[in-house]
């Protein structure tokens, strides 16, 4: 039937196969054993297009296979294989089986070569993927999902309505390069950039994401958004923008990652930071900048799961993921501290750590066409993410002041997960070559250069200053209080005013828009069960007599219209 | 006439398919009252639906590439005697009918013997051979009046069908006797625009009518006419102001009969009207045009949303779906308003889909009221578990109801959008995929009660036995067959459609 086997067709039937399997260890077994041959297979695939089938007169193109498509698919091969390792307690069939279903569908949907089959897969993430948020078993998780799932399964109809126009306007359903102009690229892009996280449209993101199970979020984090850097990727590269979106999501979702309790949440919001990094990337769109962008999804998916994982492992000794509750974990569960701290060195981009060798790439592109101010930017963000994310998870969980709480270290599947997450984010970091022969266009360029490992250095340097001061001035917010303060007043005075002012202001039109939201559709809701609902004059139970009358009506204006014209 | 009319030499029992499409049921009805045996009601009527099938496959293979098969009742050249005449279009409606009449059957066994009483089983298994070859002969023939006379079979039949629900809900008898007033309303107005035709053509075949109306052109009685017509059918295909019986009758009548009715009766009006639009009179009649896009047209697209938004708050799955089949025929009378190649593509094709679709949605309310009594969202709330088989048939069943891709709900609204952005439409085309969501609404509340929420207590449901599950499951399976293999019903739509205007072209 195919002349290749597509790899979403292994995880398919690893999922039809898994629940028919009794025992749990035998499943967990299997559920490792399927990103194991995916991966294989997709290592061996040929280049260029295969699988194509035909459905209702079109040419669907399951595999297209490029170094673009690879990379992605390798990657999230390797992070559904570390986080079904980290999830091997799971007895639950459901979350099991959906998180094959996901990882299939991102695998799918990332060497579909035509809108259609991108669109199938697309809502495959989507419907997968509310189970790992639904499996968590309580009222909210239960609310939050629908949420989550309304809001995807609307990008996958605006991707369809997109497509539909597109192929009404070209003729051609090929998913390649597009540029925005008419009504369908338009829809299609708005689909992307809702999965993406585009500004003003990520709010499911960091609603959704920490409500999971603990090894859901760590699946999520790893698919739907790198699916949608992809599209973008493959889509819309070099669209200029990209940059001002991608900078207003590194700049939107800092003070957010600031200020949050939940530490999960705190990673959703940072992971959202850092896909603003890779939007930038895209919208240079040179060969560096895309390269750029598809390591640092790549680097990014990786220390974003060691991340999670910790705090996933927190969560699952603790019972809480909330920083004013946690501290000085790093006692019982000392190999989860330092995979954290490997974590956060990453995403910190240290020297001889992943994000190093990532983000350099893009700021890199960045400054070589002249893109200054969102050069700034990122240089920024990346200042703000050492801060937000790189010492405060670590600081809150596992160092900081000491929260009394005395947990056992973390089971060892969860530990050999992390560590091998962590051993991953070291390897890129220490041997870049081998991630750069993956990607999409050949790399000419050195990361170790003093240049940026100073210019790094000195930036994770001045975050942790600025972190250490804060802290010590009980400036940062949510903070202990028992510190003395002696610093400068400025800061003392300025800072807490600044980032408490913000943090209000958003707050408040959040929770306004929200309710106003939510008012809105109530009444909306109300107003057509009024007109449409069981009682209504609409849905009439015995209604010879009016049906009567409407036969008049029709055929009246039947005759009028006929005889007028 | 383009076509090749063959003289009546019809000589082999081949030739003779056309006339056993319809005595073969039509006479297994009085057979079954002369047995007069409720063991052997059954097979007969089983035995003559497969026979129907097989006849109405035959004929489908010899139209499928455009060909026509006239065939002269009692060697009677037509204008004069009565003419069958079938081209794809109907061809397609016939196998529809047969196929849905030979899964939905082996269901209706079981389901019957629950939900109606003992001693009215031969009468009803007479009375549905009769609705059935009364929605065959609406069909195939190509006699204008003919057309009235097989109408008028089919619904009385239906009436007695429907009023049988009443052993498990007396309400039928009400809902029958609406029917009764609202249809013979409808088939009266459509008599009566017949009647008018007669008057201004001093015919009744179909093709004659069409060749005088050609050559005369429109004038007052055409129109009014033309008129009574389209209300008339509009009546019996539930086009949504004179809905008002469908929801009734759905409900209250037994499960297998909703099924049938709901998979073949609206479709077989539908058919009607497409005949009389594009073979009677035809889009090159300015009153034809304006009516259709100013009238039919507006209704359609209120259809998609009123009749949905109502489904959405429904308490009832069995109501729900009857709703829902109202939303349905939206579509199908926008891709006729479209007037193009691809819009009938799409009404004819989603004819057969939405068919298939709704045979099994309805049939898996008979399974649930078999086990539960009713249908009632808090009576078969958490039955995903308790009746695994049949609510994994809803949930793919209602995938195509929604037009989820690789089903054959997505493959009909495919073309209809294609159809509507072929005209420059793209407003309709977006009204056409909003309204999806509705349906999306409306079938994730079912999924929600049947899966994520718990069984009363004192439920004992447990699956329904095979003869039930197996036809349930043909048509969950047809659903997403036609949805990959979506060559066969496309060719066979689109020969149909290319037949359909092809004749009005001239």
């Amino acid at each position: 039937m195919f002349d290749v086997f597509p790899p979403v067709l292994v995880y398919l039937l690893g999922a039809v196969l898994l629940p028919l399997l009794p025992n749990a260890a035998l499943r967990a077994g299997l559920s490792l054993l399927v990103p194991v041959i995916g991966g294989w297979l997709i290592w061996t695939l040929p280049e260029g297009n295969h699988a194509v089938v035909s459905l209702a007169g079109l040419d669907l193109t399951l595999i297209r296979n490029d170094k673009l498509a690879s990379v992605f698919a390798l990657i999230f091969s390797l992070a559904a294989f570390l986080s079904l390792l980290y999830a091997w307690h799971v007895r639950d069939r459901v979350q099991q089986t959906a998180t094959l279903l996901y990882a299939g569908s991102a695998i799918g949907a990332v060497f579909a070569g035509d809108l259609i089959s991108l669109f199938l897969f697309w809502e495959g993430t989507a419907i997968a993927s509310v189970f790992l948020i639904w499996a968590r078993g309580t009222e909210g998780a239960y609310h939050t999902g629908l949420r989550y799932l309304l809001i995807q399964v609307t990008s996958g109809v605006i991707l369809l309505a997109g497509a539909a126009l597109y192929w009404r306007e070209t003729g051609s359903l090929a998913f390649e390069h597009m540029t925005l102009g008419s009504a369908a690229t338009w829809l299609i892009f708005l689909a992307i950039g809702i999965k993406c996280g585009f500004p003003l449209l990520n709010n499911w993101l960091a609603d959704a994401y920490p409500v999971a199970t603990v090894t859901g979020t760590v699946i999520l984090s790893a698919f739907t958004t790198k699916l949608a850097i992809y599209a973008l990727a493959r889509g819309f590269a070099g669209t200029e923008l990209l940059i001002w979106i991608g900078v207003g999501m590194v700049l939107i979702t800092v003070v957010q990652a600031m200020i949050e309790n939940d530490l999960r949440r705190v990673l959703a919001y940072s992971l959202n930071n850092q896909l603003g990094f890779m939007v930038v990337g895209i919208g240079i769109g040179t060969e560096l900048a895309l390269n750029g962008a598809a390591s640092h999804a790549v680097a990014s998916v990786l220390y974003k799961a060691v991340l999670l994982m910790a705090v996933g492992a927190v969560l699952f000794r603790t019972g809480t993921a909330k920083a004013s509750d946690l501290g000085g974990l790093y006692r019982t569960m000392p190999l989860t501290a330092l995979f954290a701290l490997v974590g956060s060195a990453s995403i910190a981009a240290m020297p001889l750590f992943s994000g190093f060798v990532t983000k350099s790439l893009i700021l890199s592109a960045a400054q070589h066409e002249h893109h200054y101010i969102a050069w700034a930017v990122l240089l920024f963000g990346s200042a703000a993410a050492v801060m937000h994310t790189a010492i405060r998870i670590p600081y809150a969980a596992f160092f900081g002041p000491d929260s009394g709480l005395r947990p056992h270290e973390a089971p060892a599947h969860m530990l050999l997960a992390m560590g091998l997450t962590a051993a991953f984010c070291v390897a890129i970091g220490v041997y870049p070559k081998a991630l750069y022969a993956l990607l999409p266009y050949a790399v000419d360029y050195k990361s170790y250069t003093t240049y940026h490992v100073v210019q790094q250095l000195q930036l994770v340097a001045f975050a942790a200053l600025v972190f250490a001061v804060m802290m010590r001035a009980g400036l940062y917010p949510k903070s202990e209080r028992s510190i003395v303060l002696d610093t400068d007043w400025v800061y003392r005075r300025l800072l807490p005013r600044v980032v408490g002012a913000l943090s209000a202001t958003m707050g408040a039109v959040w929770a306004l828009v929200a309710s106003a939201q939510e008012r809105w559709l109530r009444g909306i809701i109300l107003r057509l069960y009024r007109t449409h609902g069981p009682a209504s004059r609409i849905a009439l139970n015995w209604p010879t007599g009016s049906m009567v009358q409407w036969v008049a009506i029709v055929l009246g204006i039947t005759l009028i219209v006929t005889f007028l014209s | 006439m383009a076509t090749e009319v063959l003289p009546h030499t019809a000589m082999t029992l081949h030739d003779h398919l056309p006339m056993l499409q319809i005595l073969v049921p039509f006479f297994a009805a009085p057979l079954i009252v002369f047995l007069g045996s409720r063991r052997l009601a059954w097979p007969v009527a089983f035995a003559a639906s497969v026979i129907s099938l097989v006849i109405s496959w035959m004929l489908l293979m010899q139209v499928i590439d455009g060909g026509v098969i006239t065939y002269h009742i009692g060697g009677w050249e037509p204008p004069l005697g009565i003419e069958y005449r079938i081209d794809a279009a109907n061809a397609f409606v016939l196998f529809l009918v047969s196929a849905v009449s030979v899964v939905v059957l082996p269901f209706a066994k079981t389901s019957v013997a629950d939900e109606v009483a003992a001693r009215d089983h031969t009468l009803f298994y007479a009375a549905y051979l009769l609705c059935f070859s009364g929605l065959m002969g609406v069909a195939i023939t190509g006699d204008a009046f003919n057309v009235f006379v097989f109408l008028e079979i089919s619904s009385l039949s239906t009436y007695v069908l429907i009023a049988s629900g009443a052993a498990r809900d007396k309400r039928a008898l009400t809902a029958a006797y609406d029917y009764l007033i609202m249809g013979t309303i409808g088939a009266t107005f459509f008599v009566i625009g017949i009647g008018f035709l007669y008057m201004a053509t001093g015919t009744l075949n179909m093709a004659d009518l069409a060749d005088r109306i050609g050559t005369q052109g429109g004038n007052r009685t055409v129109e009014a006419g033309f008129a009574f017509i389209l209300v008339g059918v509009g009546l019996k295909l539930a086009f949504y102001p004179m809905h008002l019986w469908l929801p009734n009758a759905y409900t209250f009548a037994p499960s297998a009969i909703s099924a049938f009715l709901a998979a073949t009766a609206t479709k077989v009006a539908v058919y009607v009207l497409l005949r009389f639009t594009f073979t009677v009179f035809s889009p090159a009649f300015q009153f034809e045009v304006l009516t259709l896009q100013f009238v039919i047209m507006p209704f359609a697209l209120l259809a998609m949303f009123a009749a949905s938004f109502v489904a959405v708050f429904q308490s009832d799955f069995k109501r729900m779906l009857a709703y829902s089949s109202i939303a349905q025929i939206g579509y199908m009378l926008l891709g006729i308003c479209l007037l193009t190649e691809t819009g009938l593509t799409a009404a004819i094709v989603h004819l057969f889909n939405h068919g298939i679709t709704k045979a099994a949605l309805f049939m898996a309310v008979g399974a649930y009221v078999l086990r539960n009594k009713d249908t009632f969202y808090n009576d078969i709330c958490g039955m995903g578990r308790k009746m695994p088989w049949t609510s994994a048939a809803v949930v793919i069943s209602g995938l195509s109801l929604i037009g989820v891709p690789g089903t054959a709900g997505f493959v009909s609204k495919w073309v209809l959008v294609q159809g509507a952005l072929e005209k420059g439409w793209w407003p309709i085309a977006t009204l056409v995929v909003a309204s999806s969501l509705l349906a999306v609404v409306y079938v994730w509340r079912v999924i929600e009660v049947l899966y994520l929420q718990p069984a009363r207590s004192d439920s004992t449901a447990t699956e329904v036995p095979m003869s039930m599950l197996v036809p349930i499951w043909i048509a969950a399976i047809a659903c997403i067959w036609f949805g990959i293999d979506t060559d066969t019903t496309l060719t066979a739509a689109r020969s149909a459609a290319a037949g359909l205007l092809g004749t009005a072209g001239q």
